[in-house]
């Protein structure tokens, strides 16, 4: 005799370990597959996972075989017009020849080992590089917040939901429903009994025949249920993501010849940081990009990254352009603001103390928070020394030289500091 | 007339049990034998996981899976393909995984195909009731797996995940031809692997021992080669004799060698196994039709399903990817049956034993008694030859062209048989490499010697395994290649790197 067991609610990842060994195994060539992702997606598309390419032959394990050469011979099905002793050129490259019996099923010609890793996991080995704390790391990979609301009634659901008040309300109304035909046709049936007990003893055969059938009825109403599974109704809740306010994203960087591909490699991880803290606090994001030379311009992101300009450099241009778009467009009693500002250091000697101005005046009181970041290997110019001044004055600016990747983070740890606290 | 037993495709457990008894009581009145049946209903993602696991219920963790899972999940996903609608354990009971998505008609082809086709091979084939324990595999997989997971909690997940890596790649090469394994269960295997690793410690040690021995003695046995005759089974060899493993190693290199053993018989019974259980699953469903158990809409379904698995396209089609095992196994099995039931002249006189005989006993008999190679040199006819158009063609790399040796045709029908035996004698498809000799006075290094067949060289792999192997041994290993003169010279060599 057979034995059937339903398994669908047991086990059901049972391959988890084995894929993340995988993963594990593999860490390297994902690793360059998500770096190589981070410099083609937009600052704002981070969010998402990836399709990871690994070349077949790094994924493929050895075992002793038969290589090409030698004297082989094959037995094919579907012979058309050859006959025994036919020759048969040879077609280049191996061709039809390759199969031998016990040809790979896993093969089929391609050249990529190609999968998809999760947004979790896309952003684990975004991070790897920038040795976030595990804390932050949990804080930017959570998904935003939700509350459960009320949404009415279901007619499906968990036990533990049901409303007792709407189901018995149902129950009720169906009964009265059901109820209704027998009723009626008893209460005619009571009138006639009482006519005719007027003329006729009990005993009566009519009577006897209408209290036959009123049994009949009473019978058909004590059957009816109580209460029946369609009665029931089960209180519905519905995710909401917990509503908050909006933000916008200044996005400063220089753009003058001194500013390489690396640089502005890493000025984009730092962007990327940001925006992606901010999507953790914030519903709505806007980010405006912001580039300058001698003069400031806004543009979209494709420009902002990926065109190059030489010249010289004029920063306080930029902060004018910020400030005439936050008087424009974002008033600060809708928007929380927060720039991030790149750049090599360089400034127009005379400029710098008009950018300190600029910020101590028209910016600094409107913005959340301002952090900027120099990325050089070289000595401080005059506009690092501006800025350290501005920093004595006001807690929400921070500034940090970056050498390489791993020093972005300590620009956040005073901004989640405050935020997490 | 009997009633239908159900007439839409929606299945439920009542009506799988009901199936399940026709199913049976048909499949008893043709005489299978099977072990008890246990269906598991599981869901797409589940069957996910059996697949990439190779079917085994249990299975201990490696890479390997997950990239087969993935891979397996990807091509679901993007309708590449279809999940296999079944996979059938070769245990007792025998497990039977019956997909959520198929529809009544797919189920009851899943029971007939795996449940009493596969389940009867199982049982009745030769092969597996000599290399396999059916009553005790679940038992040991589950031993596998947690002696595999202890020791990666003993001695980390990469240090177990490097050995897995290196036995995966000789698993082919771990396989017994001859000897027969010992039945175990899951406590005396737990028991005996405890003596094992002392006793195998010691003798290991002996064999390295330096003995204080007269010259002449020594000029002796400095001739003497080790092990004295060529040993096939290389995994075997490295678990019992590498000299430098810590017992827990030669332990996993066991597990490993044992799995491999395990699925050696599937290997050189592919094309029987599914045509057995494609024949029979073909034959139960139509009797039903017969007995009016199942409706039209059932049978063509059921027809559209069964003519997918046995198409086989020619070898210019794009789709040709070779000989189609069910194709092979279903015709050669239906072949039979009509040798039986309507004999030919031709049939007379190429199996005068069986025309006209009983064909459930002439079915049953082949079952139980051949592998591939030996079934095809037996039963393949000159009219399934011609039915299925069979040629031959010979590559050979000092001739510029192509050749063809013979096709179906009077003076080919031998030819090709023999031909079709040797392409699924797993002995000729895969290299003959054997350990030779261990230099057991000097360096330890081991010789590997590759008899070559039909002047084929080894593929580009060969550096790489022969990586795994060194890692295994310890020691230098090299491959001498012998050729068919009987000459041979040093092909491959790999050093021990200590700082591997």
């Amino acid at each position: 005799m057979s034995q059937i067991i339903d398994r669908r609610l047991s086990g059901k990842h049972k391959s988890v370990v084995n894929r993340q060994r995988f993963i594990r195994r593999f860490r390297e060539q994902i690793k360059k597959s998500v770096s190589d992702a981070v410099s083609q997606r937009s600052i704002t598309d981070m969010d998402k996972g990836e399709e990871i390419n690994i070349p077949t032959k790094d994924t493929s394990e050895p075992v002793f075989g038969h290589g090409p050469g030698g004297r082989r011979e094959m037995i094919q099905p579907g012979n058309t017009d050859f006959v025994a002793g036919d020759k048969v050129p040879r077609p280049p490259g191996g061709g039809e020849g390759s199969g031998e019996g016990n040809a790979s099923n896993t093969g089929e010609g391609s050249d990529e080992f190609v999968f998809q890793i999760s947004r979790k996991e896309f952003l684990e080995f975004f991070f790897e590089d920038l040795e976030l704390p595990d804390l932050v790391k949990t804080q930017l990979k959570k998904i935003a917040d939700f509350k459960m609301i009320r949404a009415g009634y279901t007619s499906a659901g968990v036990p533990s939901n049901i409303n007792v008040v709407r189901s018995l309300r149902g129950a009720l109304a169906r009964r009265i429903a059901l109820r209704a035909p027998y009723t009626t046709e008893m209460r005619e049936l009571e009138k006639q009994r009482e006519e005719l007990l007027l003329i006729h003893v009990e005993s009566y055969p009519e009577i006897m025949e209408i209290d036959d059938r009123i049994s009949v009825l009473k019978k058909k109403i004590k059957s009816i249920p109580f209460i029946d599974t369609f009665d029931l109704r089960y209180n519905n809740r519905r995710k909401e993501p917990i509503p908050s306010t909006q933000a916008v994203m200044f996005c400063i960087m220089d753009v003058s010849g001194s500013m390489n591909e690396e640089r502005k490699d890493i000025a984009k991880r730092f962007f990327i940081l940001l925006y992606l803290f901010l999507t953790r606090t914030y519903e709505n994001i806007e980010v405006v990009f912001i580039r300058h030379h001698t003069t400031a311009k806004e543009v979209d992101e494709d420009e902002f990254f990926y065109s190059r300009e030489t010249g010289g450099t004029v920063v306080s241009s930029a902060l004018e352009l910020m400030h005439e778009i936050i008087a424009k467009r974002y008033p600060t009693s809708q928007w929380n603001i927060y720039a991030a500002q790149a750049s090599d250091g360089d400034n127009w000697e005379g400029d710098s103390p008009t950018c300190g101005e600029i910020l101590q005046q028209k910016i600094l009181p409107l913005v959340q928070y301002y952090a900027y970041v120099e990325i050089t290997a070289y000595e401080h110019q005059s506009l690092w020394r501006e800025y350290e001044n501005v920093k004595e004055a006001f807690p929400n600016f921070a500034i940090q030289d970056i050498a390489g990747l791993t020093s972005i983070y300590p620009v956040f740890r005073e901004l989640f500091s405050k935020q997490i606290s | 007339m009997k009633k239908v037993l159900s007439d839409t495709s929606e299945w439920s457990i009542d009506l799988i049990n009901r199936y399940d008894r026709e199913i049976a009581r048909i499949a008893g009145n043709f005489k299978l034998d099977t072990y008890a049946n246990q269906f598991e209903i599981i869901s797409s993602e589940q069957m996910m996981d059996a697949y990439s696991s190779v079917g085994m219920p249990v299975g201990y963790n490696h890479w390997t899976y997950g990239k087969q899972f993935i891979d397996t999940e990807r091509r679901y996903k993007r309708g590449q393909m279809g999940l296999a609608y079944e996979i059938v354990i070769n245990s007792d009971p025998c497990i039977a995984y019956l997909m959520e998505e198929n529809t009544m008609t797919m189920q009851a082809l899943v029971i007939a195909h795996a449940a009493y086709g596969h389940n009867s091979f199982f049982k009745g084939n030769y092969l597996f009731r000599a290399w396999t324990t059916a009553d005790a595999i679940i038992d040991y997989l589950l031993f596998a797996k947690k002696y595999i997971t202890d020791c990666e909690s003993r001695y980390g997940v990469e240090e177990v995940e490097a050995l897995l890596d290196s036995c995966h790649a000789l698993m082919n090469h771990g396989v017994d031809r001859y000897k027969r394994p010992q039945k175990l269960s899951n406590t005396e295997e737990q028991l005996r692997q405890k003596e094992r690793e002392e006793y195998l410690q010691s003798q290991v040690n002996d064999l390295w021992r330096t003995l204080p021995t007269i010259d002449a003695v020594k000029k002796l046995t400095a001739e003497v080669r080790y092990p004295a005759e060529p040993q096939e089974n290389l995994l075997y060899f490295i678990e019992k004799n590498a000299p430098l493993m810590e017992p827990w190693q030669r332990e996993i290199v066991r597990i490993v060698r044992k799995i491999a053993q395990y699925f050696y018989p599937q290997r050189q019974t592919q094309v029987m196994n599914e045509g057995w259980a494609t024949f029979w699953h073909y034959t139960i469903l139509n009797q039903m039709y017969d007995e009016g158990l199942v409706t039209d809409g059932f049978m063509i379904e059921f027809l559209q399903s069964h003519t997918n698995v046995t198409a086989q396209p020619a070898y210019n089609s794009p789709y040709y990817s070779g000989i189609n095992p069910y194709t092979l196994g279903f015709s050669m099995m239906t072949d039979l049956r009509r040798i039986c039931e309507d004999p030919t002249k031709e049939d007379k006189q190429w199996f005068p034993d069986i025309a006209g005989g009983d064909w459930v006993k002439v079915l049953d008999f082949a079952m139980r008694n051949f592998k591939d190679e030996s079934f095809i040199a037996q039963y393949l006819s000159p009219k399934l030859i011609r039915d299925l158009k069979l040629f031959a063609i010979l590559d050979d790399d000092q001739n510029s062209n192509y050749e063809i040796t013979a096709i179906h045709d009077d003076s080919g029908y031998k030819y090709i048989r023999q031909a079709m035996v040797s392409q699924y004698n797993l002995g000729k498809r895969e290299p003959n490499i054997q350990v030779y000799n261990v230099n057991h006075r000097g360096d330890r290094s081991l010789t590997l010697r590759y008899t070559q067949d039909d002047r084929r060289p080894l593929n580009e792999n060969t550096e790489e395994v022969l990586k795994h192997f060194t890692r295994l041994w310890g020691f230098t290993v090299r491959i001498e290649t012998q050729y068919a003169d009987g000459k041979f010279e040093l092909t491959h060599e790999c050093p021990v790197n200590r700082h591997q």
